[in-house]
């Protein structure tokens, strides 16, 4: 039998076209003093936010980003019926001690950066198919902990390459649900996903993420257009995730070889859009929290406001782990894109 | 055959463009940086090593252990406050080749991993980057002295 809500191989078409009903991001200190600064609904005063680990500062933000998006759509705790959502760290533990406290049914999801797309597609699908309404997607991460995790401790004197990047301290978290009567002002809401292969073309060096990353992003818009036939002016803007400086001329230059131009005017990357150049981020923001914090805070109010008609969401996430790559292997890239369009009264 | 040829080919396209498209790292800045603050931080040692002998009446032997100490200690200091990592960002290798580099390495983990407790966070983490050193450091000293034992016999 035929999955009738499948365009061709990769890419998802959602029938009901589930709303965003609201979101809300919480975000560190640094964040707060770059450029989209006053956009965020919280920003922290220190990174540790008050708590006894950078762990648990992460956890804390993401549950503060959740209860402030259930405050905006004005649904009780009760009211949601899944999260869906993760983190870099392992065990994604930052999001089980959030859904430990929130007490939703809760989904973890591991993508690495890819994670807030990720979570829009599944969360998009248990929507579109009546598994469940409202559906909560959450996405975090913290500079400290993935410092921790991945590379040296904070106090460590080292240099940083000029092609790495700066891991997001915050979370986000994006409130979906069916639809309901069209409302007076203009709505976001979810028509179609492209969910992505993995791809890896031999990148090791764990400075260059976007690097290993942007080969994905490619197969994923060139998957994405192939399966549906559109093309990428149909869109006000294509948005990666967290490519940075070096990924995204990656990206424009490896879409021209696959045969599929990008016209550079309508490309936006998050890690690029949340520091400012002045903030020493090297080649731009990273990790999950980067697309999920940008998403909430600068591209959602955007389309609510009726700025953007068509936006191609896509989160772009580097799936390595410190082991495989100590052990020589390559970085296998991963890239998720959802299609969200706004709807309603402009 | 054909498909895995294609595939190597892409992969050597890639590592092309990517050679070309990231930034590289400043050397000539990166080496002078280090050679100021490395040579500053040989000669605040000096500095320390002759109050210790002209001073304070030590010997040669007992004013390298006073210098040694000393930079550690003001390694570790600047470390615990913040300071160091911001001057290592700047000074690259001239920091990590005196004895203040290796200090760093054992404080920071020692500091990062606190929350896991005296034992298994602090006690179990301290030589992470440190050990590496340690083991081959170690390692070639013992076989530099086998060999001065039997050249010398």
């Amino acid at each position: 039998m035929q999955a009738e809500n499948r365009i061709g191989y990769q890419t998802i078409e959602y029938k009901t076209r589930p709303w965003i009903m609201a979101s809300a991001c919480a975000v560190g200190p640094r964040e707060g003093q770059g450029p989209l600064g006053d956009c965020f609904d919280l920003v922290a005063q220190d990174a540790a936010f008050g708590q006894d680990s950078y762990e648990q500062a992460e956890a804390a933000l993401l549950r503060e980003a959740c209860r402030l998006c259930l405050a905006k759509a004005n649904i009780g705790e009760k009211g949601v019926q899944a999260m869906v959502g993760g983190d870099l760290l392992n065990q994604i533990m930052p999001s089980a001690l959030a859904a430990r406290e929130l007490k939703f049914p809760f989904l973890g999801l591991y993508g690495a950066c890819s994670t807030m797309s990720e979570g829009l597609i599944t969360g998009g699908m248990m929507c579109d198919g009546g598994y469940a309404s409202p559906v909560l997607c959450t996405a975090s991460s913290h500079y400290a902990t993935a410092e921790r995790q991945y590379r040296y401790p904070l106090e460590y004197g080292n240099q940083r390459s000029p092609a790495s990047q700066w891991t997001v301290t915050g979370g986000g978290a994006v409130l979906l649900s069916l639809p309901e009567a069209l409302p007076g002002t203009p709505m976001a809401r979810l028509a179609r996903g492209c969910i992505g292969r993995v791809v890896d073309l031999g990148v090791t060096d764990n400075n260059n993420m976007g690097a290993a990353m942007a080969p994905a992003a490619a197969a994923t818009l060139c998957a994405y257009m192939d399966d549906t036939g559109d093309t990428p002016e149909q869109f006000d803007r294509i948005i990666t995730g967290d490519l940075g400086m070096v990924g995204s001329d990656l990206l424009l230059a490896w879409c021209e070889k696959m045969g599929h131009p990008l016209p550079r005017g309508c490309m936006m990357d998050c890690g690029l859009t949340i520091y400012d150049p002045s903030q020493d981020s090297h080649a731009g923001g990273s990790g999950c929290g980067c697309s999920a914090t940008v998403l909430s805070a600068y591209i959602l109010p955007r389309i609510q406001r009726g700025e953007w008609k068509r936006v191609l969401f896509m989160a772009t996430g580097a799936l390595l782990s410190p082991t495989t790559t100590q052990q020589g292997e390559s970085i296998p890239g991963v890239a998720h894109a959802v299609i969200i369009e706004g709807v309603g009264a402009c | 055959m054909q498909q895995s040829s294609s595939k190597q080919d892409r992969i050597a396209q890639y590592k092309a463009l990517i050679a070309r498209l990231t930034p590289k790292s400043k050397v000539g800045q990166g080496a002078l940086r280090a050679f100021w603050v490395g040579g500053a931080i040989c000669v605040l040692g000096q500095v320390i090593s002759d109050i210790g002998t002209r001073m304070l009446g030590l010997t040669l032997m007992q004013a390298s252990s006073l210098t040694s100490v000393t930079l550690v200690f003001l390694t570790a200091l600047l470390t615990g406050i913040g300071v160091f990592d911001v001057i290592a960002k700047y000074a690259g290798a001239g920091t990590v080749v005196p004895i203040t580099g290796f200090a760093n390495a054992m404080v920071s983990p020692a500091m990062e991993f606190r929350p896991e407790g005296w034992v298994l966070g602090t006690g179990a983490r301290l030589f992470t980057i440190a050990g590496p050193v340690l083991v081959y450091g170690v390692s070639a000293s013992v076989i530099v002295g086998i060999v001065y034992y039997f050249i010398y016999l």
